[in-house]
């Protein structure tokens, strides 16, 4: 099976944090290698391979979160547009004239408008339109007609099939976190070739862009002894400084910095030099954003480290990667995995 | 569907030739007569010689896109705007490049590298750029070319209450409209003049009505609407779905105000709701047919279009057949008085 294909198709489906359970059945039947799949309360889907040792094993648990950012209706105006809030972190200025989803009792195409610019005083131009002013198109003509099918609290997602770029690159909504959430499933696969010891918890979170949640609650059922998270980060992009970014196409960042196990971090950068693997070093002074923060946290504590994908234009439609990335960063992690023995999971615990 | 081929063709100002195609083979069956000039006008004749009033439509076939003047060394695309695209609307959407119909997608930096108030200030065009996935400049320079066109790549479709969203509605609409109103059968000369370069200062349509020397004219447009939360009702120009409207005056062009009042009595006769246009700015083919040789007789009837000169606008699928029955009965009208004489 062609995972690229199963990346394009969680691009495409819709899942804001906290409204993920249409994605769960799209990963689970992308994923055959699977032994067990169950899901939490919250609706992280964790799905278990088992390793090939005998007891004790090495835990080892992937996380990538399946959630994206969206909005959420929060008015419906009397001539029938419909005004919006925020799920996550979206730049006001990517909003103008997108093309959107509105889930309401059937979904819904809807644009989001503002007042045309002839009509703005001089010098608006030079500003973003605010969020407040903006609202969302659905091609009804009073609030009566928008009522029959939407109602204040409906999800909206962006509308946006996949593009294919030059060579292996792509452009779409939500690979903030579905590249992530790919990596494990091209892990997966290419453990299924190979022999490991390890358990393996491949997990598609839930709720992180509101706060690392899934996370927290999945680490807790799994208590994996080495937490690995999968999530985007910063590439090469115009008027970014490098030190900033990942550049695409040379792998996963290998994240370092206080929410890294530091054995953990030396053994990925070993694998990679091993196996050829190309990557980048992540520094990453001020950990945080990604569910590595959370699962480092939970319980007695898990050794974490956190691989990222070299992500253009992150939170807008148009996020931009290599998907060879996302293909080096599942190798990257069965390759680690492979390796895992118990002594080694033992020594994480001795400073 | 005739609007959905002919919004999702690619018309650049100067670049209209895949518009011109599809149009030239849809009209080709009820014509006597496909002509093309030097600037690339569409010129399609019906009845050419025939006794009566010599009756011209006109719609434009450009439409705004962006071209790609410079190929930076990491191998993204600076372009600049051909026709007014307001640089914010820019932002985080797909295009198609060039001959070779390359997808690319304008960027911008993520919002967690942003510092608060850089988020009150729009892009400006300057800073924006096309990402293709190119490696280095090499590989982009083999992809595309300076002065290829960038356009936008929304799909045609109809949603909400009678409503189509789509790119390019100024004035595929037009366009749509002239194309289904040479299948009218009229003994008089009927002429389309399907112009270029409209969006760059109206300049197809004075070459095509030189050519032409009708004694009326009609121009077909998709104008502004402005019916949006956060506008005064006074300056919403245009209503999405309060009928065509009629411009009695604009930037361009007083248009006819005889031929204006007639518009208005027959719309009213044949029960057809119509709206004035309350705006005078922006400016439409007329002001160049207007003042061919010795003067025309000219009126604007429009589809008011939400979001124009955008990725994606939005007009009423009503409005849009109110605006084909309203020129349709002005036709009927004259042949009426034509077979009177």
């Amino acid at each position: 099976m062609e995972i690229k294909q199963v990346f394009r198709t969680l691009s495409e489906a819709s899942g804001v944090s906290g409204y993920e359970h249409d994605l769960a059945s799209h990963i689970q039947d992308s994923c055959p290698w699977a032994d067990e799949i169950k899901t939490d309360k919250l609706g992280n889907l964790i799905m278990l391979k088992k390793g090939h040792g005998t007891n004790p094993k090495p835990k080892v648990m992937l996380a990538g979160h399946m959630d994206e950012i969206g909005l959420i209706i929060t008015k419906i105006e009397k001539d029938g547009f419909l005004r919006f809030g925020t799920i996550g972190g979206f730049d006001q200025r990517v909003l103008l004239a997108q093309e959107v989803v509105v889930h309401a009792q059937k979904p819904l195409t809807g644009i989001i408008g503002a007042k045309p610019p002839h009509i703005q005083a001089p010098g608006e131009q030079s500003k973003a339109v605010s969020m407040e002013d903006l609202f969302i198109d659905v091609g009804f003509d009073n609030q009566e007609q928008a009522e029959e099918y939407v109602r204040i609290g409906d999800i909206v997602t962006m509308k946006r099939d996949v593009l294919e770029l030059q060579g292996s690159f792509m452009a779409g909504k939500s690979f903030d976190d579905r590249a992530g959430v790919a990596a494990i499933v091209e892990c997966f696969k290419a453990l299924s070739q190979m022999s490991h010891e390890a358990d393996v918890y491949g997990v598609a979170t839930v709720q992180e862009e509101v706060g690392l949640r899934g996370a927290i609650t999945s680490t807790y059922g799994i208590v994996p002894d080495i937490g690995i998270a999968i999530d985007v980060g910063f590439g090469d992009s115009p008027g970014l400084p490098e030190s900033d970014t990942l550049k695409l196409s040379q792998g996963p960042g290998i994240a370092i910095g206080p929410h890294v196990h530091p054995k953990v971090h030396a053994r990925m950068v070993e694998t990679a030099q091993e196996w050829n693997i190309s990557f980048s070093l992540d520094p990453s002074p001020h950990p945080g954003g990604t569910d590595a923060y959370a699962i480092q946290v939970a319980r007695a504590g898990v050794a974490t480290i956190l691989l990222s994908i070299p992500l253009r234009y992150m939170h807008t439609p148009i996020e931009t990667l290599d998907y060879e990335d996302v293909k080096r960063t599942g190798r990257l992690m069965a390759m680690f995995i492979a390796g895992l023995d118990y002594e080694f999971v033992e020594g994480l615990t001795c400073f | 569907m005739l609007l959905a081929r002919l919004t999702e063709a690619n018309g650049a100002p100067g670049q209209e030739g895949e518009v011109r195609d599809l149009i030239r083979a849809e009209i080709e069956p009820h014509v006597h007569e496909i002509k093309t000039d030097a600037l690339g006008n569409l010129i399609a004749i019906k009845n050419p010689d025939s006794p009566g009033p010599k009756v011209m439509l006109a719609a434009h076939m450009d439409e705004v896109a962006l071209m790609i003047v410079g190929i930076e060394g990491n191998g993204f695309l600076k372009f600049r705007p051909i026709g007014g695209v307001d640089p914010r609307v820019l932002v985080a959407k797909s295009v198609l490049v060039g001959a070779k119909k390359i997808s690319g997608v304008i960027g911008s930096k993520p919002i967690h590298l942003q510092k608060a108030p850089e988020r009150e200030r729009a892009f400006t065009m300057q800073e924006l750029l096309i990402d293709i996935g190119a490696k280095n400049k090499e590989e982009a320079e083999r992809l595309v070319k300076l002065g290829e066109i960038a356009y936008f790549t929304t799909k045609y479709e109809e949603f909400g209450h009678d409503k189509a969203k789509a790119k390019a509605l100024d004035d595929r609409v037009g366009c749509a409209l002239a194309i289904r109103l040479l299948q009218t059968e009229v003994s008089f000369p009927l002429i389309v003049a399907f112009t270029v370069q409209e969006e760059v200062g109206l300049r197809g349509a004075g070459v095509a009505t030189y050519q032409i020397k009708p004694d009326v004219a009609l121009v077909l447009e998709g104008t502004t609407a402005s019916d949006v939360p956060g506008t005064d009702e006074h300056k919403h120009a245009t209503t999405v779905g309060a009928g065509p409207c009629i411009t009695v005056i604009d930037r361009a062009s007083i248009p006819h105000p005889p031929l204006v009042r007639e518009l208005f009595a027959l719309a009213e006769e044949e029960e057809i709701k119509v709206q004035v246009r309350r705006n005078t700015a922006g400016g439409t083919d007329a002001g160049q047919i207007q003042l061919s040789e010795e003067g025309v007789k000219v009126a604007t009837i429009a589809v008011p279009c939400r979001y124009i000169h955008s990725p994606v606008s939005v007009m009423s699928k009503d409005d849009y057949e109110g605006a084909f029955k309203l020129v349709k009965s002005y036709l009927k009208r004259l042949q009426e008085q034509e077979a009177r004489k």
